[in-house]
């Protein structure tokens, strides 16, 4: 098992590429396709990243990160959350892109193997951006009372980040 | 929201470092930042090209298919109302399958198609179905089979192992997922 979870990477692409093939898929062809798509992604969320990687840096260097880890710390400590992961916490539900640019940020301060860049790398990889999904598909359909949506939701962004701080200590 | 957020992050940074009398390292940290932005952008176009090749395969392919015979009878459970409307079920499960192939761009209008379908069998128009929150809460939770924005950050930042994090990852997806239906069930009898 512990070998599956190393070898994630070469197995899926194994997978996918045999699949392909047997289902008669010009695997070389489309992968090159889906690989333009690739740069279009990266190009379009540099800004997103500058941004917030700009203003987390600035928020970290001048310490005024120091004094709002100390703050929050009794808070989400409940919960087991690392207080230095509050921003990204926040940020997650409101905007991928930004969220995003805080996550290589954290990772880049932290390392993407100590257990704070663990715990960031799933929550990422879990839930997605609430408040737009519900902005934007409520906002289609014009309906205004949205009642117990974002209660629901918040509520299982949190319980995903508590899973999250769980599975990162199988991993660590 | 996030203009308010970005602001309060960006301005308390700068007051604050400019008050404590690090100026000078708050300036280092701004112009340090582009260039390393740039280079994290360089090492993500490898690395996002690599999986968006991986992953049009699988989608050309027939995962999607796949993926729609699994969720099928997990979503009766879900939506008893909504099931037998194929009107409804068809472009959700197009959308759930999307998001789990991470192709956000091609899950979005699924959605929109899926809402507009409940939208017309409500009753009560201009308010939400148990449905509706049901379907936007598992859109919030949904599970990603392969995060390759994650992997690629993580890759980028030096990662001895950056996929690691796929199955906590989705164990994590799938008990928000599971806990989020939960709440909607209890929370839909009070609002």
């Amino acid at each position: 098992m512990d070998y599956i979870i190393k070898a994630i990477i070469p197995i899926i692409i194994g997978i996918v590429v045999i699949n392909g093939m047997l289902k008669g898929v010009k695997v070389y062809e489309c992968f090159v396709e889906g690989a333009k798509d690739g740069i279009s992604i990266c190009i379009k969320i540099m800004p997103y990243l500058l941004a917030m990687i700009l203003a987390v840096s600035v928020f970290r260097e001048s310490s005024a990160m120091d004094y709002f880890i100390k703050l929050v710390k009794p808070i989400v400590s409940i919960i087991g959350l690392p207080p230095e992961l509050v921003p990204l916490a926040v940020v997650k539900p409101l905007s991928g892109s930004g969220a995003m640019g805080i996550f290589a940020e954290t990772l880049k301060k932290y390392g993407p193997d100590s257990y704070i860049g663990l715990v960031a790398s799933i929550m990422m990889g879990s839930t997605e951006t609430i408040f737009y999904t519900i902005t934007v598909y409520y906002g289609a359909v014009n309906i205004r009372k949205i009642r117990h949506t974002l209660i629901a939701a918040v509520f299982a962004d949190i319980t995903a980040i508590i899973m999250a701080v769980i599975t990162a200590k199988f991993i660590y | 929201m996030i203009n308010y957020i970005w602001f309060f992050i960006l301005i308390v940074g700068i007051v604050f470092g400019i008050i404590t009398g690090r100026g000078e390292i708050v300036s280092k940290s701004i112009i340090d930042c582009t260039g390393s932005t740039v280079e994290l952008t360089i090492q993500l176009l490898g690395l996002m090209c690599l999986w968006c090749g991986v992953m049009k395969i699988a989608e050309k392919s027939g995962v999607t298919n796949v993926l729609a015979k699994i969720l099928r009878p997990l979503l009766k459970i879900i939506f008893r109302k909504s099931f037998n409307n194929p009107a409804i079920v068809t472009p959700m499960i197009m959308n759930l399958t999307s998001n789990i192939m991470g192709l956000s761009n091609a899950a979005t209008p699924f959605g929109i198609k899926t809402m507009e379908a409940m939208e017309d069998v409500n009753i009560n128009k201009g308010v939400a179905t148990n449905d509706m929150a049901r379907f936007l809460v598992l859109n919030a939770a949904c599970i990603q089979l392969v995060p390759t924005s994650v992997l690629s950050i993580r890759a980028a930042s030096g990662s001895q192992n950056p996929g690691i994090i796929i199955i906590p990852a989705i164990i994590t997806t799938a008990v928000a997922a599971v806990m989020g239906m939960i709440y909607c069930s209890i929370l839909e009898k009070y609002f």
